[in-house]
């Protein structure tokens, strides 16, 4: 899975941005959604990005998530460049090292809760026992053991966003991206999935979360500010303290 | 592991579709009354065909069957007035016919005169068949007691009859079989066998065989009732001298019955001007029939064609419905890893999943239709199972193909525009 890179030999390096650009055409102006970014992401840590709508954000996330290719630039996942991928390459890079959180949760509607958590493993090709247990333990670990065969409409949103995220879990993969992951909750919900997300980063997860809330933010131990598709500031959280910044 | 997979996805499909039963049922029904109508027209198609090819066939394909007709313009009319028609096939009829065409394997002439059978008082009117012994060979039915006639009989100028199974069951209740007596016509005969009519007749076909048939020697009816027949109506009376009444000609192949029969119109047309005589070749109704058969399963396979074309395009219409409904999930599924070709299989084992169910019940349907028809119609019909195995086939078509345009554009979705979808 992981390959040797003589450019990047550091396997601790989960993500590696350079120089990255993101060019749109709108009639007959380019617009600049990501105007050379670099930024290497270390495993197992928390970022929290934030930035005004347009800073780019969006772009960043819909990138990291390789659900788009850089226009120029170099973008290695896991030392995998994605800019020559095939959309199939691109769909086996984010069902091996990807999970997705999502605002409004994207359960789908017509699975059980078991069925939505074992979503990836099902396109993984997993053995549905193998599967099923799997889930069950994740279920577990996000506290909704005994809500396995619940449709998502029965469960509350902060039961939903555990679901997803326990979806997002299922593949065991490199990253987590959240995308507002508190932004349908109320406080104390938002806050309970914050703690959710926290322990999977003290558990070693890599974390990616957009949001413009601060109070958020300010859970994770990066916080990168983006404007006009560049990074304005990097800062780490001083609750955290050992850690190397690189942007 | 990919079957399982596949399994997985078909229930998945299933599910779905539950979601939205009404939705599900409504998409279906076009597919339902297509197969449903198409299964349903073949079998009563089927059923027609085959009764009318069975007629057809029992009057025998090799066969060439002449029969003497009273030429038009010769009606006998005015009242009290007696007259005589002489016309129809005449006993040098069938030695030039015997003698000119080699393709001939044998031939059946027959005098058929009315009369009345008469056994210990009881009576039943019965047609004299006046023939030989080929007559047996040719309409072959089964014997059920004693023999049929013979050349000895032929020789021997022998007052014999054969009897079908009605005329011996109205005949000789409580009599010895063979061996009995029957007075016809004033002239004894003695029963020397029973046989089985298949006597059936559809519009302008008959089998050469009646239920009240009496069998005996060709030259003994000549001999004892002449060629001169009487018939009174209504006070007026016409004499009518026949020769021979019907001249069945069996070709040795099926190949050479139209070149025989075309040779045999030509000779006869010089010889019977009047034209005194019809002729029917059975093998000619045969393709007659086939042909129109035909033009009905092309005429009912377009029926097909054009419903299941709707039934499909009922179910596109609903599948891109669905597409655009779930646009965020397709999104989803495409974030968490989900490959083109896996989105396509998706929507289009939904779609299959949709015409088959469908097609299936129309199969039901299909099977039933014809049931009621034959059991309150009394009309036959015929569920052949290529129709069914073809509707099935059809079914799983017609999902894949109205369903490819869909999938299609749902693994085309762009991920990201996807996720954002209201």
């Amino acid at each position: 899975m992981t390959q040797s890179n003589a450019d990047q030999p550091d396997a601790n390096h989960v993500i590696e941005l350079h120089e990255v650009w993101k060019t749109y055409r709108m009639g007959s102006q380019d617009v600049h959604a990501l105007a050379g970014v670099s930024l290497t992401i270390e495993r197992g840590s928390f970022w929290a990005i934030s930035g005004a709508s347009g800073s780019g954000k969006s772009t960043m996330l819909n990138l990291l998530g390789c659900l788009d290719r850089p226009s120029k630039g170099r973008y290695a996942l896991e030392g995998q460049d994605t800019a020559t991928t095939s959309d199939d390459e691109l769909s086996d890079l984010r069902l091996k090292h990807l999970g997705f959180v999502f605002q409004s949760f994207n359960l789908i509607a017509q699975l059980t809760v078991q069925e939505n958590i074992e979503l990836p493993l099902f396109y993984q090709g997993v053995d549905a026992k193998v599967a099923a247990q799997k889930a069950c333990d994740i279920a577990e670990r996000v506290g909704l053991s005994d809500r396995l065969s619940h449709r998502p409409t029965e469960l509350s949103g902060g039961q939903q966003q555990r679901v997803a995220i326990a979806r997002a879990l299922s593949n065991n993969p490199s990253v987590l991206l959240a995308d507002e992951p508190t932004g349908n909750l109320d406080t104390a919900t938002g806050d309970s999935i914050m703690k959710l997300l926290t322990e999977l980063h003290e558990q070693g997860k890599t974390i990616m979360m957009v949001t413009h809330e601060p109070e958020i933010a300010n859970h994770a131990q990066y916080q990168l500010v983006m404007r006009d598709g560049k990074i304005e500031s990097v800062t780490q959280n001083p609750r955290f303290s050992a850690a190397v910044v690189t942007a | 592991m990919m079957s399982s997979r596949f399994i997985r996805n078909v229930r998945l499909g299933i599910k779905t579709l539950l979601l939205h039963k009404m939705r599900s049922i409504l998409t279906m029904l076009g597919m339902v009354f297509g197969v449903g109508a198409v299964i349903a027209m073949l079998a009563v198609g089927e059923g027609a065909s085959k009764q009318a090819l069975d007629q057809i066939r029992r009057l025998g394909s090799q066969n060439i069957i002449i029969n003497s007709q009273k030429p038009i313009g010769q009606a006998s009319s005015g009242s009290m007035q007696v007259r005589m028609n002489i016309y129809g096939l005449l006993y040098d009829d069938l030695t030039r016919i015997e003698q000119s065409f080699s393709t001939i394997e044998r031939t059946v002439p027959a005098k058929l005169i009315r009369g009345q059978g008469r056994v210990a008082g009881r009576t039943l009117e019965l047609r004299l068949v006046g023939t030989t012994p080929n007559w047996f060979e040719l309409v072959s039915r089964d014997l059920l007691v004693g023999r049929v006639m013979t050349d000895l009989d032929i020789k021997n100028n022998a007052s014999v009859v054969v009897l079908t199974e009605h005329g011996a069951r109205k005949l000789l209740v409580g009599q010895t079989t063979i061996g009995s007596q029957v007075l016809i016509n004033q002239g004894y005969f003695t029963v020397v066998g029973v046989i089985k009519s298949e006597s059936t007749q559809s519009g302008t076909m008959q089998t050469p065989d009646q239920e009240i048939d009496a069998y005996i020697p060709l030259n003994v009816a000549i001999e004892r009732f002449g060629d001169m027949a009487v018939t009174r109506s209504s006070g007026s009376r016409s004499r009518e001298l026949i020769e021979l009444h019907q001249l069945i000609v069996q070709v040795d192949s099926i190949n050479n019955v139209e070149s025989t029969a075309a040779g045999i119109e030509r000779m006869l047309s010089n010889f019977h001007p009047k034209g005194d005589y019809r002729m029917s070749v059975p093998l000619a109704l045969l393709r007659q029939a086939k042909a129109t058969q035909r033009t009905f399963n092309i005429v009912l396979g377009s029926i097909a064609g054009i419903s299941l074309l709707i039934g499909g395009i009922g179910i596109m219409n609903i599948m891109l419905a669905s597409v655009t409904e779930r646009t965020r999930e397709i999104g989803v599924r495409r974030a968490i890893g989900a490959r083109r070709k896996q989105i396509i299989g998706q929507f289009l084992i939904e779609t299959v999943v949709l015409s088959v169910t469908g097609g299936f019940i129309g199969i039901g349907i299909g099977i039933l239709i014809p049931w009621l028809i034959t059991m309150f119609a009394d009309m036959p019909t015929v569920v052949t199972l290529w129709s069914v195995l073809l509707s099935v086939v059809i079914s799983i078509g017609v999902g894949v193909i109205f369903g490819m345009y869909p999938a299609m554009r749902a693994a085309n979705l762009d991920p990201i525009v996807a996720l954002r979808h209201e």
